[in-house]
């Protein structure tokens, strides 16, 4: 079966990804850790479709790279400015 | 097994491979700018080849078609998600003074 070692691979890659989310001195190795496990899962959808024979993980993942870059550029905006309602000036001006 | 699952399983593998590579790195780079650089590898060799393996593997279908569409959010969204992640991170490196990432005590 050819599906197995591939996803063999792709957990072990979840898998690293989550100990540097877990250890990871700054905030930003945990948001970067964080996409790393995002992409890992939309690999991971899109070979389980392959595997099982059954349609709709490929909309999953989808779905699942869409929520991955909002929830990304949220997380970096809530840290630069501390506060996702804010508008203009680019944050460099709430901080200071 | 027929050359089209060939090539496929080719693909498949060569993409988990830098999979693993990139997350290693992820793990045993020393600074924060050095990690994003080994896990850039996940999103753009390892991405790539896994779903043009999966593409190869089915064809000229509907399914293919959606993971088009997977690639693309892949290659056009995750250098965004990246950028905005260096440019907040060096953002904070001007704030703090030295580069962010290193374990304290370890910064010379």
């Amino acid at each position: 079966m050819m599906y197995l070692p591939i996803i063999a691979a792709l957990l072990a890659t979840l898998a690293l990804a989550l100990a540097r989310a877990f250890a990871g001195p700054t905030v930003f190795d945990r948001v970067l850790a964080v996409n790393t496990v995002g992409t890992g899962a939309m690999l991971l959808l899109a070979v389980l479709q392959f595997l099982t024979d059954r349609p709709g993980y490929t909309d999953l993942a989808i779905v699942y790279g869409l929520l991955n870059l909002v929830g990304t550029i949220a997380i970096l905006k809530f840290l630069r400015v501390g506060d996702l309602g804010h508008g203009g000036d680019d944050g460099k001006e709430a901080r200071r | 097994m027929s050359a089209q699952d060939w090539i496929a399983t080719l693909l498949v593998s060569a993409g988990g491979v830098f999979c693993v590579i990139g997350a290693v790195g992820l793990i045993r780079m020393p600074t924060f700018f050095t990690r994003m650089h080994a896990a850039s590898v996940i999103e753009t060799l390892g991405a790539g080849l896994v779903i043009a393996g999966l593409m190869v593997k089915a064809g000229l279908s509907l399914e293919s078609g959606k993971l088009a569409i997977l690639g693309l959010l892949i290659f056009f969204a995750s250098p965004a998600a990246t950028h905005a992640l260096a440019k907040a991170a060096w953002e904070r490196r001007r704030e703090v003074g030295r580069d962010v990432g290193i374990p304290p005590g370890e910064d010379s």
